[in-house]
């Protein structure tokens, strides 16, 4: 990618001037982004001990927030309709004034990059370097969903190398084409996930050599003859069909897209990549889903700390700390849950207070504390004890293990248990003494991706019949799937099979519901 | 740390994903348009707008689990008053789907969004034509048409010519003589060779000294320089147009009503959307007429009333003495569209058809005439047909094919779209013709 950038060097960090603000009004130009950021680098680097990938700060226009948020944030991306929906839809919804829009995006890249908008203040952009450009950056960088799902230093080349080999099937095939199969990957992009490490890591350039290769071989290979030969006796094809059901004995396969690549019997292989594509996205995407209450509470912990201390040594002024103040309750206001405003559990919120809470318990426990904490409550390195959590945790874990009675108490946690045969909701735990295990326990289960995607496998495949796909629902509590959308999935899954599929939901051995899906006209 | 100011690039880069959106929801929102503007008044009918298609058509399904049944167990913030084992009345269903909803916000029924002002005119007037609109392409006044127009120093990352910038770097590095990569390896190697065959001592250290001076060279020279830099210059040139006057004829005597009015307005609209679609440039004449005709403003035209007998030529003399004064044929595309109630003075219908015939068709690209009809009219006495106006008696005369002239009658306001489309859908034979 040969794009000129206008680039500001940085300045050393300055030498601690106390007492001397970076700002005062809330106009900021490329001198005072790069002193704040050399003086939030300094506190990040000495008392936080961050680490992170270098930063790659843009500045951006509203109009260009908008472009930014339709596709993902991406700075680049393939495309497909349903990005011009979203951006029709946060268009609309912010031109009317009812949605505003995010101070930053931030891309887990590297380098990483950070979009801020113009329109902010000196204050925001301050908020925005030590959220973004510390706080979720030194995240990426560090936690081991990241480190083992995504490869921050390609990701951007393969979305270049993404967004070109649609382009390019779009001119060879149709975008009709290109779209069926696009759409159908994405209904299935949640089940394209693949939930545990495999053998090799993930190195995204080798994928696009890969299929540079692989495309340079056929177009080599290429021989006009070979389409003339007489078919081949029967035999050999039933050789082929063995070879293929051999292929299939990987089953069962969670990860659907994954199958479809690999063994769909009627796709070409620029269908295959497609898919491939889809399936590569999700699986960056995947730890993002995995970490959104770790995500979000590091960089809000992180900036609520380097404010703090800015404003401690003079670097800010009173109004803009009381400015960053009104923004920062904002962002971790916590609705409960019978406000009108309550839709949900707030990560910022969440991770926020839970962070804050064990930066206490390390550096001023109570017994209750070291009772539920032993082993870092009262340990004296408050940080230490963060930046462990940060890198080896994710949400459900992260909840699981840090959630403490203190946390439970402040922001009055219960538990419902809501069962579809008795006729009433049942309070099952409250935030008392019997109850923080059980709340804490529940909690952590409904961060957990996991559980939240139904448990939907390839189980078999009739290859001596009518070639039907049989996949398995395995029913949770009972929860079975949402019909309506559930058909829609099946036929598209059933357009990349290219034959009839069946959805089988099995609770403990016993079938409770079956889906059908068919293709609606075969592919080329 | 880099700092990039992104604001000089380009916009309008979610456009391709929008027009794929609308492309893939083009039944729905076409549908939607025209509901929309069903209910629109007039004036706003060109502003674009919110419009609200169903989301059924633009949902994007996944597996996820259903709303009801089976046992779950969530924690929520806030207990205020339950201890455990308290058990709660279950919320009503039905009514309350709604809120919950996925979450962004599509658990909704409607996708609601709005058209830029062109895209809710393209759907609008989709499969419209202009009658004639390719005979005369004349010269007007001047448009502006951004062109590529050589290379300048300085300008937004976006428009750097690589292959400018590279081509400059190369000739300045050729000049000043910067060493190229492969002629210092070069030197290097025979260095190597002459150390370890412990060759002539002053030629190793004359190489070594050179070796020394190129590198500083390949320091000080850089590759690319500012001075290298060269951006694609875009030159704005003003091109020639074609543009358009279009003429509203109107019959403002006691006899039409403010229905009629609205009728004709409506439909005057309409032509006006139309033709600003097709031209750069359109000029309206407004003239209205009893038994003698003037040009007025528009607020005159469709708000005041006068009273009066009905002669319809005298409002086609005076259309014929302003096309000649300002708009000559040569230079104007000249349309014209005439409302009436269609009483006109029996004794003038011989010559209007003459004016029309010999002064206005073979000006004018095309010529439609209007007849407004009381709402309550025809609907009700349907069995008894109703005795066509003298003028429609007249202008059914006149017609014949190849010839730039349509009639059609209107009673109803929801008539007028459908017959505004009925004269200017896009004909088969206007394309063999073109």
């Amino acid at each position: 990618m040969a794009r000129a950038r206008k680039t500001t060097p940085i300045a050393a960090p300055a030498a601690p001037m106390t007492g001397e603000p970076l700002f005062t009004g809330r106009d900021w130009d490329f001198g005072l982004l790069d002193r704040v950021y050399g003086a939030i680098q300094e506190i990040a680097e000495s008392e936080l001990k961050l680490d992170i990938y270098p930063n790659q700060i843009e500045v951006i226009t509203s109009e260009q927030m908008l472009d930014a948020y339709a596709s993902t944030g991406m700075p680049l991306f393939y495309k497909h309709w349903s990005f011009g929906k979203h951006f029709v839809r946060n268009e609309t919804l912010y031109r009317k004034g009812w949605q505003g829009l995010a101070y930053e995006i931030v891309i887990n890249s590297s380098p990483c990059i950070v979009y801020i908008m113009e329109e902010n203040s000196a204050t925001m952009q301050t908020l925005v370097l030590a959220h973004a450009a510390f706080g979720h950056n030194h995240f990426f960088k560090n936690n081991y969903c990241f480190k083992q799902w995504t490869d921050a230093t390609s990701i951007l080349d393969y979305l270049a190398f993404a967004k070109k080999f649609v382009a390019s099937c779009e001119d060879r095939y149709g975008q009709e084409n290109v779209e069926q199969i696009l759409d159908a990957a994405h209904a299935l992009m949640s089940h394209g996930v693949h939930r545990y490490p495999g053998k090799h890591a993930l190195d995204l350039r080798s994928e696009q050599r890969r299929q540079e290769e692989r495309q340079a071989f056929a177009e080599q290979h290429f021989s006009d003859l070979w389409r003339t030969l007489p078919k081949t006796a029967s035999r050999k094809k039933r050789d082929g069909e063995d070879e293929r059901r051999r292929q299939m004995l990987g089953l069962p396969e969670e990860n659907i897209l994954y199958f479809l690549e690999k063994n769909a019997p009627r796709l070409a292989g620029w269908q295959r990549e497609l898919i491939r594509i889809v399936r590569q996205i999700a699986q960056y995407f995947y730890p993002q889903r995995q970490t959104k209450v770790m995500n979000e509470g590091c960089a809000t912990f992180t900036h609520y700390r380097l404010m703090s201390r800015l404003h401690e040594r003079g670097k800010i002024t009173d109004g803009s700390f009381l400015e960053f103040l009104h923004s920062h309750t904002s962002v971790v206001f916590q609705p409960e849950y019978d406000d009108q405003r309550y839709s949900g559990i707030n990560p910022y919120a969440l991770g926020f207070a839970m962070m804050e809470d064990i930066e206490r318990i390390a550096l001023n426990p109570t017994p209750e504390d070291r009772a539920f904490f032993p082993d870092f409550a009262g340990c004296g390195d408050g940080y230490g004890v963060l930046r462990d959590a940060w890198a080896n945790y994710r949400d459900e874990s992260f909840i699981l293990q840090f959630l403490s009675p203190a946390v439970i108490r402040k922001q009055k946690l219960f538990r419902l248990v809501d069962d579809s045969e008795d006729p009433e909701i049942v309070v099952a735990s409250i935030h008392d003494e019997r109850g923080y295990k059980a709340v804490r326990q529940s909690l952590s289960r409904q961060f957990d991706v996991g559980r939240q995607d139904p448990d939907i496998q390839v189980a078999d495949v009739d290859l001596a019949g009518d070639r039907k796909l049989i996949l398995h629902h395995n029913v949770v509590d009972g929860i079975t799937l949402d019909g309506k959308d559930a058909a829609k999935v099946l036929h598209h899954l059933a357009n990349l099979w290219g034959y009839d599929v069946k959805l089988l939901e099995i609770e403990e051995g016993e079938t409770i519901a079956a889906h059908d899906g068919s293709p609606s006209r075969a592919f080329r | 740390m880099h700092i990039i100011d992104r604001r000089p690039d380009p916009g309008g880069k979610s456009l391709a994903n929008r027009q794929r959106f609308m492309r893939r929801a083009r039944a729905l929102v076409k549908q939607a348009v025209r509901e929309a503007s069903g209910s629109r008044k007039i004036r706003e009918i060109d502003g674009g707008g919110a419009v609200t298609i169903p989301a059924d058509g633009v949902h994007e399904p996944s597996f996820h689990a259903g709303r009801d049944g089976g046992m779950r167990d969530y924690v929520l913030p806030g207990n205020k008053k339950f201890v455990s084992g308290d058990r709660i009345e279950r919320p009503k269903q039905g009514g309350g789907s709604g809120s919950e909803g996925s979450a962004d916000g599509e658990g909704e029924d409607n996708f609601r969004f709005v058209l830029s002002r062109d895209e809710f005119l393209d759907l609008f007037l989709e499969d419209l034509e202009l009658p004639n609109l390719a005979k005369r392409q004349v010269m007007g006044d001047a448009i502006e048409k951004r062109h590529p127009a050589g290379f300048k120093t300085s300008g937004p990352p976006s428009s750097l010519s690589v292959g400018r910038t590279l081509r400059r770097s190369l000739s300045r590095r050729i000049a000043l003589k910067r060493p190229n990569p492969a002629e210092l390896e070069a030197m290097r190697r025979e260095l190597d060779e002459l150390e370890t065959a412990g060759g002539d001592a002053s030629r190793i250290a004359a190489l070594k000294a050179e070796i020394e001076r190129q590198e500083r060279r390949a320091k000080v020279i850089p590759f690319i320089d500012p001075v290298d830099l060269r951006y694609r210059r875009i030159e704005v040139t003003p091109e020639p147009i074609a543009r358009a006057a279009m003429f509203c004829l109107m019959d403002v005597s006691a006899s039409m009503d403010e229905h009629m009015k609205d009728l004709a307005k409506r439909f005057f609209s309409l032509l006006y959307l139309f033709l600003t679609r097709r031209y750069k440039q359109v000029e309206i004449v407004f003239i209205r007429h009893t038994h003698e005709a003037k040009e007025v403003d528009e607020e005159t035209f469709f708000h005041s009333r006068e009273s009066g007998g009905t002669v319809i030529s005298s409002a086609l003399i005076e259309m014929a003495r302003i096309a000649k004064e300002r708009y000559p044929a040569d230079q104007w595309n000249i349309y014209a569209a005439q409302a009436s109630d269609g009483d006109n003075l029996s004794s003038d219908n011989a010559r209007s058809l003459a004016i029309l015939r010999e002064t206005i068709l073979p000006m004018a690209q095309y010529y439609a005439y209007l007849q407004v009809g009381r709402g309550d009219y025809d609907r009700e006495d349907g069995v008894f047909a109703r005795q066509e106006t003298t003028l429609w008696r007249a202008y059914q005369e006149l017609i014949r094919p190849n010839l730039p002239m349509a009639m059609r009658k209107v009673n109803d306001r929801r008539d007028i779209y459908p017959v505004f489309r009925e004269l200017f859908e896009r004909r088969d034979e206007a394309a063999e013709a073109r």
